[in-house]
C-alpha cells in the first residue's frame, strides 16, 4: 500500500539496521570505557532518520541534534569516521575536536550536531535561506527533539522559514521525554503539529515508529520545499529505548513502561514485518543484510582504532580561518 | 589587474561614520552577490542609525532583508547562510540585545569552525552598536566588548573614525570568520575623510592616530576621539601623549602597543565600558607581561564605573571616562 518498492525497503531497512547496530556498538565501547564523555543512544528512533534522509540528496542539509548519530548515518556518513572521532582519533569527522555531540560531515550536506537543544534549528533556517537567494532547489530540514519545540528557536525560526517561504522542513521526533521530562507535563497541547497552524504552514504528525509513515510525510514535505512551496513541521512519535544518556538510570520511568515500550516500538522488527508480508523481500535477505552490517561495523571499528590519537590544538588555525 | 601598478593616492570624500559604513556595504554587494543584509529596519527606514539607508532601492528586499524581532532567529538563520554559500551581515539594533542572540554568536557561530575539526567556515559579520551619552539608558547603552572578546571563535573590531569604519568593515566582510563589529551610536553622526571606492583596513592593525613620547594611551571606539582632545590639552602643558587606536581588539595588535609602550614607558588604557573585568585589564596586563621592564610607572586604566548607564544626561557623562578625566590620570601618571 506504501507503495514502496523494494529497492527503497531494502535502503530505508538498512539505513535503520545500521543505525541500531551502531549505536549498540557505541555503547558496548562506551562500557568498555573507550568512549570518553558522554553518548545520546538513538535507538528506537531510527525510522526517523531513515525515512526522512531518504528524500535528500548530499547536496541538502540537515542540522541535528545531541542525539545525532542516526541523522548522520541516514544522510551518508563513513562509520569509519564516526567510530574514530568518538574514539578521540584524528581520523574522526572532527579530529577528536567534537566528539559524539558535535560530528558534522559537510561533505554530505550535515551541518552538524548541536549540543544546544534547539540550536540546530535557527542554522537550518539560513541554509534554506541560502538555498532561495541563491536559487538552487536544495532544501534544509532541521530534525530536534520535543524538548526543542519549546525553545525560542524554534518559533522564531518557524516564523522566519514560513514568512520568507524558505526550503525548509522542521521534523520534530517527540520520543516522550526531554531528559526525565515527560512530554505530557511539557505541552498544554495534545497535538504538538497543530502548531504549525500558528505559523502559516501546513504541520503533519506521523507515527515515528512506521518508517513508511514518516517517509510518506517527509516525502510530500520535501518535495513541497523543493518546489518552492515553502516549509513544513512534522511531528513524528517515537521512543528512545535506553536512557537520555549511557547509565542514565532512568528513575523518571518504571520498568513495566520501559519494556512494554521498547517491545511495542520497536521500528526495525516493525519494517521486518512489513517487508517480508509485502513479499518485497525474505527473512533470509534480511538476514543477510544484517550479517553486511555487523561487518562493516567490525571493519569501522578496527579501522577507527588503527587511527592516530587526535592531533595537538593548533592556534589560531584550528580556532579560525586563515583564507 | 591594478594590484601591480602604482596607483595614486585614493580620492577621498568627507562622509559621516554611518555614510562610511553604508558606502562599504554597498561596495561589497556590488562586488560579491553572496553579500547580503538581514535585521531588523533595515529596508526602507534604513536602519535605527541609517547606515543601510538607500540600499534597499540599489539591491532589492531579498539582498537587504528585513527581519521581524527574532535576533537569535536572525543570527542563527545567518551562521546557517554563512556556512551554506552566503556572507550576510546582520545589523542587531543595539548591543545590549546580544544577550537574546548570545548562543548562536557563541554556541555556534564561533565555535563551529574548531568543534567540527575545520570542516566549515563561517564568514558572517555582526554589526551592532553600543555605548553611552544619548539618554539611552541602561538597556541600550552598554559597552559589552569584553562579552565577545572572551570567546574563541570571534573577530572582534571597534572602529573610531568614518575612514576607518569604512575601510574595517570591508575587511570584515571578506574575512571568513564570525567578526563582530561593534559601532558606537555617537560616532554615526561624526565626520572625516574617507577613501572613495575599494578601502581595506586590515583586521588586527592597531592605529597610532597621535604621537607622542610622555605616556600611551591605548583606547578604542568614542574614547579615542576623547583621547585625541586630552592629548591636545596634555600637549599645551608640555606633555606628548601617543595614542594607539586599538582598531581591533580581536585579533589584538600587541606589536603596536608594546613597541609604543618601549618608547613611552607609560601605559594608559581608556575605554566606556565597566573597568571590572574590561578588555582594558587585558591590555594592561598583556604589558606588564610583556614589557615590565620597559615600564616607569604601573599601567593605569580609566574606565567605565560599575553600575548600569543612568538616564539622566548630568549623570550620564559621570560614569564613563571624559576628556578631563583622561588629562587628569594622564598628569597623576607621568608625575
Ligand atoms: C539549551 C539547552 N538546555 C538544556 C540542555 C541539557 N539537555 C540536553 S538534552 C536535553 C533534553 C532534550 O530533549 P529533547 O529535545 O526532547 O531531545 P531528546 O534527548 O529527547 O532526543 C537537555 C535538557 C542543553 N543541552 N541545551
Ligand atoms: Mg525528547
Amino acid at each position: 500500500m506504501s507503495g514502496i518498492d523494494r529497492a527503497t525497503a531494502l535502503a530505508l531497512y538498512r539505513v535503520m539496521r545500521t543505525i541500531r547496530a551502531f549505536e549498540e556498538r557505541a555503547t558496548q565501547l562506551f562500557g568498555e570505557n573507550k568512549i570518553w564523555g558522554t553518548i545520546h543512544s538513538y535507538a528506537g528512533e531510527e525510522a526517523i532518520a531513515a525515512g526522512v534522509c531518504a528524500h535528500l540528496r548530499d547536496e541538502d542539509w540537515i542540522t541535528s541534534t545531541h542525539r545525532g548519530h542516526g541523522h548522520c548515518i541516514a544522510k551518508g556518513a563513513d562509520l569509519g569516521k564516526m567510530f574514530a572521532e568518538l574514539l578521540g582519533r584524528e581520523t574522526g569527522y572532527c579530529r577528536g575536536r567534537g566528539g559524539s555531540m558535535h560530528i558534522a560531515d559537510t561533505s554530505k550536506g550535515n551541518l552538524g550536531a548541536n549540543g544546544i537543544v534547539g540550536g540546530g534549528i535557527p542554522i537550518a533556517t539560513g541554509a534554506a535561506l541560502t538555498a532561495k537567494q541563491l536559487g538552487t532547489d536544495q532544501v534544509a530540514v532541521s530534525v530536534f527533539g520535543d524538548g526543542a519545540v519549546k525553545q525560542g528557536t524554534f518559533h522564531e525560526s518557524l516564523n522566519l522559514a514560513a514568512i520568507w517561504k524558505l526550503p525548509a522542513v522542521y521534523v520534530c521526533e517527540n520520543n516522550q521525554y526531554a531528559e526525565s521530562l515527560p512530554v505530557k507535563r511539557a505541552f498544554a497541547v495534545d497535538d504538538i503539529a497543530k502548531r504549525a497552524e500558528g505559523y502559516g504552514m501546513p504541520g503533519m504528525h506521523v507515527d515515528g515508529r512506521d518508517v513508511r509513515a514518516v517517509h510518506a510525510a517527509a516525502g510530500e514535505a520535501v518535495t513541497r520545499a523543493r518546489a518552492g512551496k515553502g516549509p513544513t513541521f512534522i511531528v513524528a512519535d517515537s521512543y528512545r529505548h535506553e536512557g537520555h544518556y549511557y547509565g542514565d538510570p532512568r528513575k523518571y520511568q518504571t520498568k513495566d513502561e520501559i519494556e512494554g515500550w521498547r517491545k511495542q516500538f520497536d521500528p526495525i522488527a516493525d519494517a521486518r514485518a512489513w517487508i517480508i508480508a509485502a513479499k518485497l523481500a525474505s527473512a533470509a535477505d534480511l538476514d543477510a543484510i544484517d550479517r553486511e552490517i555487523a561487518a562493516e561495523i567490525d571493519r569501522s571499528v578496527a579501522w577507527a582504532d588503527q587511527g592516530p590519537l587526535a592531533s595537538p590544538i593548533k592556534l589560531p588555525e584550528d580556532v579560525y580561518a586563515s583564507d | 589587474m591594478q594590484a601591480t601598478e602604482a596607483r595614486a593616492p585614493a580620492a577621498t570624500r568627507e562622509m559621516f561614520y554611518n555614510e562610511a559604513l553604508g558606502d562599504a556595504l554597498r561596495l561589497e554587494m556590488e562586488r560579491d552577490e553572496r553579500v547580503i543584509v538581514i535585521g531588523e529596519d533595515i529596508a526602507e527606514h534604513g536602519g535605527a542609525f541609517q547606515v543601510t539607508a538607500g540600499l534597499l532601492d540599489k539591491f532589492g528586499p531579498t539582498r537587504i532583508r528585513q527581519t521581524p524581532i527574532s535576533e537569535i532567529g536572525i543570527v542563527g538563520a545567518a551562521v546557517g547562510a554563512a556556512l551554506t554559500g552566503l556572507r550576510p551581515v546582520v545589523e542587531l539594533m543595539y548591543v545590549d540585545f546580544a544577550g537574546l542572540a548570545m548562543d548562536q554568536i557563541v554556541n555556534q557561530a564561533a565555535q563551529n569552525r574548531f568543534m567540527f575539526g575545520g570542516q566549515a567556515r563561517v564568514p558572517m559579520v555582526l554589526r551592532t552598536q553600543g555605548g553611552s551619552g544619548r539618554g539611552n539608558a541602561a538597556q541600550h547603552s552598554k559597552s559589552l566588548e569584553a562579552w565577545f572578546a572572551h570567546i574563541a571563535g570571534l573577530k572582534l573590531v571597534m572602529p573610531s573614525t568614518p575612514a576607518d569604519a569604512k575601510g574595517l568593515l570591508t575587511a570584515a566582510v571578506r574575512d571568513n570568520n564570525p567578526v563582530i563589529f561593534l559601532e558606537h551610536k555617537l560616532l554615526y553622526r561624526t565626520k572625516g575623510q574617507v577613501p572613495e571606492g575599494e578601502h581595506l583596513v586590515p583586521l588586527g592593525k592597531a592605529d597610532v592616530k597621535r604621537e607622542g613620547t610622555d605616556l600611551t594611551i591605548v583606547t578604542w571606539s568614542r574614547e579615542v576621539l576623547f583621547s585625541l582632545d586630552a592629548a591636545a590639552k596634555l600637549a599645551e602643558d608640555g606633555i606628548a601623549a601617543e595614542v594607539v587606536d586599538v582598531r581591533t581588539l580581536v585579533p589584538l595588535d600587541r606589536e603596536t602597543i608594546l613597541g609604543s609602550v618601549r618608547k613611552t614607558h607609560r601605559l594608559l588604557v581608556v575605554h566606556e565600558a565597566i573597568k571590572r573585568g574590561g578588555y582594558g585589564a587585558e591590555i594592561a596586563a598583556m604589558v606588564a607581561e610583556e614589557a615590565f621592564d620597559d615600564l616607569d610607572a604601573p599601567p593605569r586604566r580609566l574606565a567605565g564605573l560599575e553600575t548600569p548607564i543612568p538616564y539622566a544626561q548630568h549623570l550620564e557623562t559621570t560614569v564613563v571616562p571624559q576628556v578631563d578625566d583622561i588629562v587628569r590620570v594622564a598628569k597623576e601618571l607621568v608625575a
